[in-house]
């Protein structure tokens, strides 16, 4: 026997789904904010030629490379206030989590972007009596953005999808508001489809506005 | 206040090694203000080394270096100077540089590039570092190019763009490495015109280059470096014409077996 789709079930519910959306954005948004922020710390420790600062940075983004993203999530949720009496709220925990764990990734994209730039680059303006951090603004940043771009809109996207680990520490995103849906209606695969359709319109319209932005950058850079 | 023997440059006992290799075996040198030294040699002989360790993008193992009679970098254990970075981009902004790949900022126009080190280096009002760029790309010929980035630039545009950039620092001493290995050979000719005129200035300066035809007449003096060592040392008619070492006749051979 054929199954009955029945969306009506979900178009229902629409507001507290789009509710959820809604939050998985703001998660989102603020967790690149601060992956951004705590990556390019991190990454000016990589690159800073000294063993005190770049060993513990190389630890950690190694660290939060190699664990499941779901471990941080119930770490900074469950853990924290069991081993230090600090206890968070949903958003607070799940944010701490994402936006860590994104920034050992986050890192890894500005240095690379960096290290990218040809060592001609960096010589070039050295022997202009550039300073460490002259060079970086004028000549090594500047080009090492447009090649960080694309990497960086790909991890970005990893991270809004990251963000469905959430549910698990009941914070009121998109997965979480599916599963209070389901567990009303019964209708586990219209959700869930639902679901996938909303991430799919919300990144698919990002990546087109991401490559139309590179797009624009390569002429601006090529004229 | 020019005296005969001013000295702008001088370097003592100048060592670089690479891991266990050692690649300047003990240089010393006078550059004397007004000086256009040739260095030749065959690869490996140290010569790019030398050059690079004169403004410190190559960090010498031991030795000194005197830039105006002021020592550059302290004295550390071993016969090594320890360089703060201060100094060295105060030395760097004084000796300019021009590549073999040129090394143009590929984001900025040829007028940018040229600006580049009188407006965040110098702290010259933009006006004033849009003109003085303008007047040296004018000079290298270049005056209708000021708005092309590098990318739009034949290899020789670009290189004389890159002296245009180191002019514009005004330095006291100006290294060439290079300047046209990497260029197509029919763009070498108008690059080492441009290096040519700047012979009336009288500026001080270095330039590593195989075109020995082009070091006899521009150069005032020729060094020929051999396995980490200065082996000659002088005019350019005595050097090239009558070679006191093996070596260097041997070099110079291999250059002129095809004479026409």
């Amino acid at each position: 026997m054929a199954y009955v789709w029945d969306f009506f079930a979900v178009a229902r519910n629409a507001d507290i789904l789009l509710a959820g959306l809604g939050q998985t954005l703001l998660l989102s948004v603020c967790g690149i904010a601060v992956g951004v922020a705590v990556g390019g710390l991190l990454a000016a420790m990589r690159l800073s030629g000294r063993r005190t600062l770049s060993w513990p940075a190389l630890a950690f983004t190694e660290f939060y490379r190699n664990t499941p993203p779901l471990v941080h999530f119930f770490w900074f949720f469950y853990g924290l206030p069991m081993a230090f009496g600090l206890t968070l709220p949903p958003f607070a925990a799940a944010l701490a989590a994402l936006g860590i764990q994104s920034a050992a990734f986050f890192a890894e994209v500005f240095r690379g972007g960096i290290l990218s730039v040809e060592r001609g680059q960096w010589e070039a303006g050295r022997a202009l009596g550039m300073g460490r951090a002259r060079l970086m603004r004028r000549i090594i940043l500047p080009q090492a953005a447009r090649r960080m771009a694309a990497p960086f809109v790909e991890r970005s996207f990893e991270l809004v999808k990251t963000t469905t680990l959430a549910a698990a520490l009941a914070f009121h995103e998109t997965i979480y508001s599916a599963m209070v849906i389901v567990t009303q209606t019964y209708r586990p695969l219209e959700v869930y489809t639902v679901v996938a359709g909303l991430f799919f319109v919300v990144l698919f319209s990002a990546s087109q506005l991401a490559e139309w932005l590179e797009a624009r950058g390569r002429r601006a850079g090529a004229r | 206040m020019t005296r005969a023997d001013d000295v702008v440059l001088q370097v003592e006992d100048l060592h670089k090694s690479f891991g266990s290799t050692e690649v300047l075996k003990g240089i010393d040198l006078s550059v004397r203000r007004g000086e256009r030294i040739a260095i030749l040699g065959s690869s490996g002989s140290g010569k790019s080394t030398l050059l690079r360790c004169l403004n410190v993008l190559e960090m010498p193992t031991r030795g000194r270096l005197i830039l105006d009679g002021e020592a550059v970098g302290r004295p550390a254990a071993g016969g090594a100077t320890r360089y703060r970075e201060a100094e060295l981009n105060r030395l760097r902004a004084r000796v300019g540089m021009v590549f073999q790949q040129f090394n143009l900022f590929p984001h900025m126009t040829a007028l940018e590039n040229v600006m580049e080190g009188p407006l965040s280096v110098l702290g010259r009002p933009k006006a004033e570092a849009r003109a003085t760029a303008q007047r040296h790309l004018d000079r290298v010929g270049l005056g209708g190019k000021a708005d092309a980035h590098p990318a739009r630039l034949s290899g020789g545009q670009q290189q004389r763009v890159a002296i245009a950039r180191a002019l514009a620092m005004d330095p006291e001493v100006l290294l060439f490495d290079e300047p046209t290995s990497s260029l197509d050979p029919e763009l070498v000719g108008e690059v080492l015109g441009v290096i040519n005129d700047l012979s009336e200035d009288g500026r001080t300066m270095l330039l590593v280059t195989h075109e020995l035809g082009f070091a006899y007449h521009f150069a005032t003096r020729i060094l020929f470096l051999h396995e980490g060592r200065i082996l000659e040392d002088g005019p350019p008619e005595q050097v090239l014409k009558s070679p006191r070492e093996e070596r260097t006749r041997r070099f110079l051979d291999r250059f002129t077996a095809f004479r026409f």
